[in-house]
């Protein structure tokens, strides 16, 4: 979603982004001129005139479960993104009895909060895990 | 998910996804609204539902946030077409 019309979009998906992603951008391209549901959302700048790098995760409940708001100039990480997601679903799939601890990737170790695990996380989770 | 265009501008339904929005007859004075729209974000919230035009693979359509539900999302601002994302 951008301030841009969706005639504008149309141009950039057909005359360059068609060329970088075969069959060209698979999801919509949602236009928001005047920027009235960046506002709601936070990202809406006013002095610019434009919308910043916003990402909200969103669930099957239309709950969010997270975002990411970054100034113009640095793009985002998408693998990230999937991570996070990947991460959410599994939390859900497990209704709750799982928890993805830092450095969770699929295949990793998840934990199961409860009262065995109090104090002893130490021992299940190394740091280096946070980071490999 | 979306209909053929039939839409104006983008707009907030004044509620969250799923829920029907808020009674603003009060909050109306003639024709402008009075109530200032404020973010709605939290984690572990609603998202604020609403409406937008939108192109899609050819075509110009109407996408609502609540369409999706049952889906997961991933909504993404950027700061305009022709740059990266």
């Amino acid at each position: 979603m951008s301030i841009d019309s969706i005639f504008v979009h149309k141009m950039w998906n057909d005359n360059e982004l068609s060329k970088m992603v075969s069959g060209g951008v698979p999801f919509p391209m949602l236009s928001d001129a005047g920027g009235k549901v960046g506002t709601i959302y936070g990202v809406y700048d006013e002095d610019s005139g434009v919308e910043t790098r916003g990402r909200f995760l969103i669930d099957p409940d239309g709950v969010i479960q997270g975002y990411e708001v970054l100034t113009p100039p640095v793009g985002r990480n998408v693998n990230e993104t999937l991570r996070q997601i990947q991460a959410f679903q599994l939390v859900r799939e497990s209704k709750g009895t799982e928890a993805t601890p830092s450095g969770w990737r699929p295949g990793k170790m998840t934990l199961k909060p409860g009262p065995d695990l109090v104090g002893r996380v130490w021992e299940v989770w190394k740091t280096n895990m946070a980071f490999d | 998910m979306g209909e053929e265009l039939k839409v104006g501008c983008a707009r907030p339904t004044g509620g969250p996804v799923g829920e029907k929005p808020e009674d603003q007859t009060e909050a109306k004075k003639g024709n402008i609204i009075v109530k200032e729209e404020k973010p709605m974000i939290h984690v572990g919230k609603k998202a604020p539902d609403f409406i937008a035009p939108a192109y899609h693979k050819g075509k110009f359509i109407s996408v609502k946030l609540s369409e999706y539900l049952g889906k997961w999302v991933v909504l993404c601002f950027y700061p305009g077409d022709f740059t990266f994302v």
